[in-house]
């Protein structure tokens, strides 16, 4: 499922990044790489920005600029 | 000699602590060439043939971001003889990603363990030896904010840091590449001090800081074959990332181990308050209210009242006695109490406000609460085409406009860099506050904070109205927002009293060379005319003042008295107070000014007054900064031109409610 449509709690994996290189090399910079396991913690108010646990540490996307992450989630 | 020591490492990984706690107040501020990001430099303690630079927080090497390009470029160019890579022991897996990047270009480097006890608290144990033989450079572990391990980083300068040699593996063909790219680097003469297999990774992943140096170095012969062996492994920029952060993962999971399951942490369940959907947004709302109600109402309102007090009573009585004494003329006495003590007095009663302003500021910013602000707003901000960041420069447009321009450097994009600082005058300064002083304390008693409170929020709706309209007009790519949560810490006191003390000490700097200058002048301009000395209503400074006050007849303020005042308040906008102070002939006390001020204002227009004061062309700083930044005089012109009318708009139509209402 894409990331941007996680719900507060999902827990998974990132299998996919189709994002325009610029950002995906930044993404991927922060350490959101293929494999990586994330959490999705909270969303602001709309639903937007999203923060995201990965590798211990929590960072706060937007959602349309990490859209393109696909997670496959445990079940 | 002079060795050169240069502090590199992710944000939020201490490096503003260990900058401090090695250079203490041997410090000096400046900026990069050419941009005005923050430059600091420092001499370690101790020793004085080290000097340490710190470079921006950053997460990389990739030269994608402003910071990222001035680090890597002072890295290139300048070649330090250490690099300290200071890192987060709570958070290695994306500090050591760096660090990977850091000791691939094969200079001499430290690596600076930090947050230890942040590590240990969280049941993290982290086998240093194992770190220092994989990593192959001395890593030293420290608590930063309480000074821990600096000594054994002291030593760690003095025996020497020896070149990094750290060469992780890549996948096959990433290693192929590199392995016909090294002998054509070799070929074009490459004898830097920096490792060539490093060059060579940063060209295949199509670092730009990196190709550019390349590109102007190399023959062309040689160059189109390092570009065919680039253009042939296209996912390059992928694996390598990749590959460090599997090297990472691997080093990491023989080194640290973990003695229990991390369950919620208490930074989480203080978030899960203060970034609740619902209730974030008037959490936030309330703490600004509250900051306000400490510096305007509670705590600062007091200290100024205190200091006034003293300024007026025994303070010009004392310097007045000692003139007396030592037989000044009565000219030179006249003009050391009503202007120079009276002008300086006027502005210096505003420092406790301005302090009290900074303490609160640096206490969100220190524990980590302005990052979550920053989330908090991005949606809001994104509709009028600024980010959530833009929130942190334009708060610190309160303190001063000066660096809330310089803080827009912190943005990534360039559309939300212009439009930040463009907007970022209409962010009432702690400067504009010593007019509201003394304004709502003669005329609103009753209703001080509430008005204040009041301007404050036309400010900003004016700054959104702006960026909202301007962003019609600036057409740029969009950028990558990303915005990092730390872990709430206790800030430390010292370092929120340093930080306090830096922006008032500015703030004292002015009074003492701008607005002491001006009280000369303006006194002397008050007492002359060309007929020689004259009473004030007949002065230079009148007819200044009178020949511009017609423009403010629609809104009831059109003596020469705010005329003047406006004028130099385009110097510096805590002259205004000075200015009127002078003007009035109220002596040393603001309390006297105060009492004056009904006879010449009605209610309706001192309100009209201060709506203008809030909005109307920035201070002789800002507007050079602001050109600066922009780096064009078009905007800087705009700026001028647009706050001026667009005061003057808003002054008339709040004179015309106000008469109607008052």
């Amino acid at each position: 499922m894409l990331l941007s449509e996680c719900r507060v709690g999902t827990k998974g994996r990132v299998t996919d990044m189709q994002m325009k290189a610029s950002y995906r090399n930044r993404v991927l910079d922060l350490g959101l790489t293929p494999g990586t396991e994330i959490e999705v913690v909270r969303k602001a108010l709309l639903g937007d920005p999203i923060v995201i646990r990965f590798r211990g540490y929590q960072m706060g996307f937007r959602r349309s600029d990490v859209k393109g992450i696909q997670i496959e989630t445990g079940n | 000699m002079t060795q050169t020591i240069a502090l590199v490492g992710n944000p939020n990984a201490g490096k503003t602590s260990l900058f401090n706690i090695l250079t203490g107040t041997r410090q000096y501020v400046g900026n990069w060439a050419g941009v005005t990001v923050e430059r600091k430099e420092g001499w370690v303690k101790g020793d004085k043939k080290w000097k340490m630079v710190d470079l921006p927080g950053i997460y990389s090497l990739s030269a994608q971001t402003l910071e990222e390009k001035i680090a890597l470029s002072f890295i290139l160019g300048d070649e330090p003889d250490v690099l300290l890579n200071i890192i987060d022991a709570s958070n290695l897996e994306r500090n050591l990603y760096f660090t990977v990047q850091l000791l691939e270009t094969g200079l001499p480097a430290i690596v600076s363990l930090n947050m230890i006890d942040v590590a240990e608290g969280r049941g993290l144990t982290i086998d240093k030896d194992y770190l220092e033989k994989a990593l192959g450079v001395p890593v030293v572990p420290m608590v930063a904010r309480k000074g821990k391990g600096k000594s054994t980083l002291l030593k760690r300068f003095d025996n020497g840091a020896r070149r990094a040699s750290l060469k992780i593996s890549y996948p096959d063909n990433i290693e192929q590449g590199l392995a016909s790219l090294l002998p054509l680097l070799n070929e074009a003469g490459w004898t830097s001090t920096i490792d060539t297999r490093w060059l060579a990774l940063m060209w295949l992943e199509g670092n730009e800081s990196v190709s550019t140096m390349v590109n102007e170095k190399t023959e062309r012969t040689i160059l189109e074959k390092m570009n065919e062996i680039r253009k042939a492994i296209p996912s390059a920029d992928n694996q390598i990332r990749q590959a460090r952060y599997e090297w990472v993962e691997r080093i990491l999971s023989e080194s640290v181990s973990k003695e229990r399951e991390e369950s919620k942490t208490w930074s989480d369940r203080v978030d899960s308050v203060l970034l609740h959907p619902l209730l974030g947004l008037p959490l936030f709302f309330m703490f600004m209210y509250l900051i306000f109600q400490i510096t305007f109402s509670w705590v600062g309102m007091a200290g100024s009242d205190l200091l006034d007090g003293w300024l007026s009573g025994p303070i010009s009585e004392g310097i007045q006695k000692a003139l007396v004494v030592m037989d000044s003329p009565a000219w030179f006495t006249r003009l050391m109490i009503e202007g120079v003590v009276a002008g300086m007095g006027a502005v210096l009663v505003f420092v406790p406000q301005i302090a009290i302003l900074f303490l609160c500021l640096s206490f969100l910013e220190d524990s980590g609460y302005m990052s979550r602000a920053a989330v908090l707003m991005d949606r809001f901000l994104r509709g009028i085409g600024l980010n959530g960041k833009a929130f942190i420069p334009l708060v610190l447009g309160f303190g001063c406009n000066v660096p809330a321009i310089m803080a827009t450097r912190t943005l990534e994009d360039e559309k939300s860099r212009l439009l930040t600082a463009l907007i970022s005058p209409f962010m009432s300064c702690s400067a504009r506050l010593s007019v509201y002083a003394l304004f709502v304390s003669a005329f609103f008693s009753a209703w001080q904070a509430e008005i204040v409170f009041l301007l404050y929020v036309f400010g900003i709706l004016m700054a959104i109205l702006t960026a909202f309209i301007l962003n019609r007009f600036i057409d740029t790519e969009d950028e990558l927002f990303v915005m990092e949560l730390p872990p709430y810490r206790t800030p430390m006191v010292v370092s929120l009293l340093l930080h306090t003390w830096d922006k008032s000490k500015g703030f004292v700097k002015k009074a003492g060379t701008i607005i002491f200058g001006m009280s000369v002048l303006l006194w002397f301009l008050g007492q002359y005319s060309w007929q020689g000395a004259v009473p004030m209503e007949d002065s230079f400074l009148a007819s200044i003042g009178g020949w511009v006050a017609p423009v403010f007849a629609p809104m009831g303020f059109d003596t020469w008295q705010s005329g003047v005042a406006l004028i130099t308040g385009f110097l510096a906008k805590e002259v205004v107070v000075a200015t009127m102070g002078v003007a009035y002939g109220a002596g040393t006390s603001v309390g006297t000014l105060a009492s004056l001020l009904p006879n010449t204002f009605t209610p309706a227009a001192a309100i009209s007054f201060l709506f203008f004061v809030l909005l109307y062309t920035p201070c002789v700083s800002t507007v050079m900064v602001l050109k600066k930044e922009t780096g064009s005089w078009k905007w800087m012109t705009f700026s001028i031109v647009y706050s001026f009318v667009l005061a003057w708009i808003v002054a008339w139509i709040v004179y015309v409610i106000a008469s109607w209402v008052l």
